[in-house]
């Protein structure tokens, strides 16, 4: 049998982390497949990268800088059309403070 | 008996509508009557919108007689549910954002209205873009037009479909790992994945954002050249999009590619690839040097790291990108006693199988402990990858190569296992790591029917050279693509 890469334990500790609730049931099958994942990506460890510098962005280098000018006007209403609960204006939530 | 203007290419429409041969209100209609008719074998559409496309279209008409038109005035376009367009759901193909309207237009939807494009509907692909069949739409998968027991590909696969099935003359994509080039080649139809940062991402929903780019689908290549004109170039609003003009790339169409040197990387003929894919892309290099171009065999060594490069890279921001659907300003809501529980029982019921399984894998490849191993590790591979195109490019002008190892597979085939599916993005993945354009272009069919098709490789910003090259190989007629099934 291969080497675990994850364990149960790990796997609700990253779905925390994710912020996903996982039926009890559902964490085996999940376990299961994150596992064949790491060691499909194990194949990285062939290569030599002690030398190489990562990659994080290919586009141009540089960021273009504009001036810090408002160009949108407000829009609240528009921006609240869409909150699945709201009420005088404002997003509502669960209860935050006791 | 309709007039089946929807059968045009939006080269033949363009010329006919300002030339008032044709409107654009019947063009539209026809259009709209096709997807009727089709709708129900396809499913290529999450979100028709008849009403908005018919308004479109009188409008369009009234510029039209004004003249002076731009070329997409009055043409009828799909757009990929990931683009955010005011007034018009945008969903993503989630249940998270089922009912999202967004108050506003993404940029390039704002560049197509202002040539005046119809937009028939918001076409269906895999949720938030993760997948390659668009079986993981919330909403069902979408049909090959060629054959509906198999898939459209994806992510991009209504917009493929829409294209085939002639339910509109073109259609936006996006493509994160072969999410355009893919299901183009499943369905036998043109789709580029330009250049990373040549088109602007704003109101574009977010995938893997140092990899996402913007792009057309078409039944030719001019078709293809003249919708990505209107979406290129710099946006204020996405400081990752390239200040670089914007070539007249229909100029670039000359029909000449004598010297062109073509390179074919020996590890794109592998073992376990539908023969008929590769005879198919040969038949076509040998066109290509009977054209005057020469081939040329490279090597691109680091291809096979590819795919695992990219599951780490792209889930790590994905995870990132989705922290956003929580439930508080906007999306679907599941309530809860506290906020922790309402974030993590909304996203539970929101979220896919395989969207929540991209979150996790790339939660864990940036958690404490692991981050090292897995995604500066795929980051540094990811960097030999640039560097082996960059060595390949100092041999030829362009790269030729499949778009998938097989054609279409059967729905459901490869449902049950993640890994086999993330396979078939084999030879278009590299692509996005190394943030180059590519361009599926359909060469052939196999013994089924289904098409096949090539990919054309240059360096960044060289859109010229791929349009030349696929143009080129359209214009020798060696191969006509056949009219889908349905």
């Amino acid at each position: 049998m291969a080497e675990t890469k994850i364990t149960l334990e790990q796997v609700r500790h990253v779905a925390r982390l994710a912020r996903l609730e996982w039926a009890p049931e559902q964490e085996e099958r999940l376990r299961a497949d994150m596992d064949e994942m790491l060691a499909y990506v194990d194949k990285l460890n062939e290569l030599d990268t002690k030398d190489v510098a990562p990659t994080t962005q290919v586009g141009e280098a540089g960021m273009p800088m504009r001036d810090d000018e408002v160009t949108n006007r407000p829009a609240a209403e528009a921006m609240l059309a869409n909150a699945p609960s709201r009420e005088r204006g404002y997003f509502k939530v669960p209860k935050i403070i006791e | 008996m309709a007039s089946e203007l929807n059968k045009l290419t939006i080269g033949e429409a363009s010329s006919k509508l300002r030339a008032r041969e044709i409107t654009a209100t019947r063009l539209t209609r026809d259009c709209l009557d096709r997807i009727a008719a089709v709708e129900p074998k396809l499913h290529a559409f999450i979100t028709v919108c008849e009403p908005e496309a018919l308004e479109q279209a009188r409008a369009a008409d009234a510029r039209l007689a004004a003249g002076n038109a731009p070329a997409l005035c009055g043409i009828p376009l799909g757009i990929k549910d990931i683009y955010a367009t005011s007034r018009v759901r945008t969903t993503c193909a989630s249940r998270i954002l089922e009912n999202f309207v967004p108050p506003f237009d993404a940029t390039v939807i704002e560049r197509l209205r202002a040539d005046g494009a119809i937009f028939v509907g918001k076409t269906n692909m895999d949720e938030f873009a993760m997948g390659s069949s668009t079986e993981n739409s919330a909403f069902g998968p979408t049909m090959n037009p060629h054959d509906t027991a198999r898939v459209a590909g994806g992510s991009s696969g209504g917009s493929a479909a829409a294209v085939a099935a002639h339910e509109c003359l073109g259609a936006l994509g996006t493509d994160t790992g072969g999410s355009i080039r893919e299901p183009a080649s499943f369905c036998g139809v043109v789709g580029i994945k330009p250049t990373y940062s040549r088109v602007s991402r704003y109101g574009v929903v977010a995938y893997a954002s140092s990899l996402d780019q913007v792009g057309p689908f078409a039944r030719s290549v001019r078709d293809a050249a003249i919708i990505l004109r209107t979406l290129a170039g710099p946006d204020g609003r996405d400081s990752t999009c390239s200040a670089r003009p914007v070539p007249d790339y229909e100029r670039a169409l000359t029909g000449e590619i004598k010297g062109l040197r073509i390179g074919v990387p020996r590890e794109f003929f592998v073992e376990g690839m539908q023969p008929e894919v590769e005879n198919s892309v040969r038949a076509a290099l040998d066109n290509y040097r009977s054209l005057g171009a020469s081939t040329v065999e490279i090597s691109l060594p680091h291809t096979g790291y590819a795919i695992a490069a990219y599951y780490l890279v792209a889930t790590a921001e994905a995870s990132a990108n989705l922290a956003r659907y929580d439930g508080i300003r906007f999306g679907l809501r599941v309530n809860a006693e506290d906020n922790i529980a309402l974030y993590e029982s909304t996203r539970a019921k929101g979220f896919g199988a395989e969207v929540k399984r991209r979150i996790m894998l790339g939660t864990f490849a940036l958690s404490a402990g692991y981050y090292d191993a897995y995604y500066l590790k795929a980051q540094k591979v990811r960097t030999l990858i640039r560097n082996d195109f960059e060595r390949a490019f100092e041999k030829c002008d362009l790269i030729v190569t499949p778009v998938a190892p097989t054609t279409a597979f059967k729905i459901g085939e490869k449902m049950n296992d993640p890994l086999t599916m993330y396979l078939s993005d084999i030879f278009t993945i590299s692509l996005n790591l190394a943030g180059l354009p590519g361009m599926s272009i359909p060469c052939g069919h196999d013994s089924n029917n289904l098409p096949i098709g090539m990919q054309l490789i240059a360096p960044p910003f060289a859109e010229e050279t791929i349009l030349r090259a696929g143009d080129a190989f359209e214009r020798t007629g060696a191969f006509k693509p056949r009219s889908p099934a349905v």
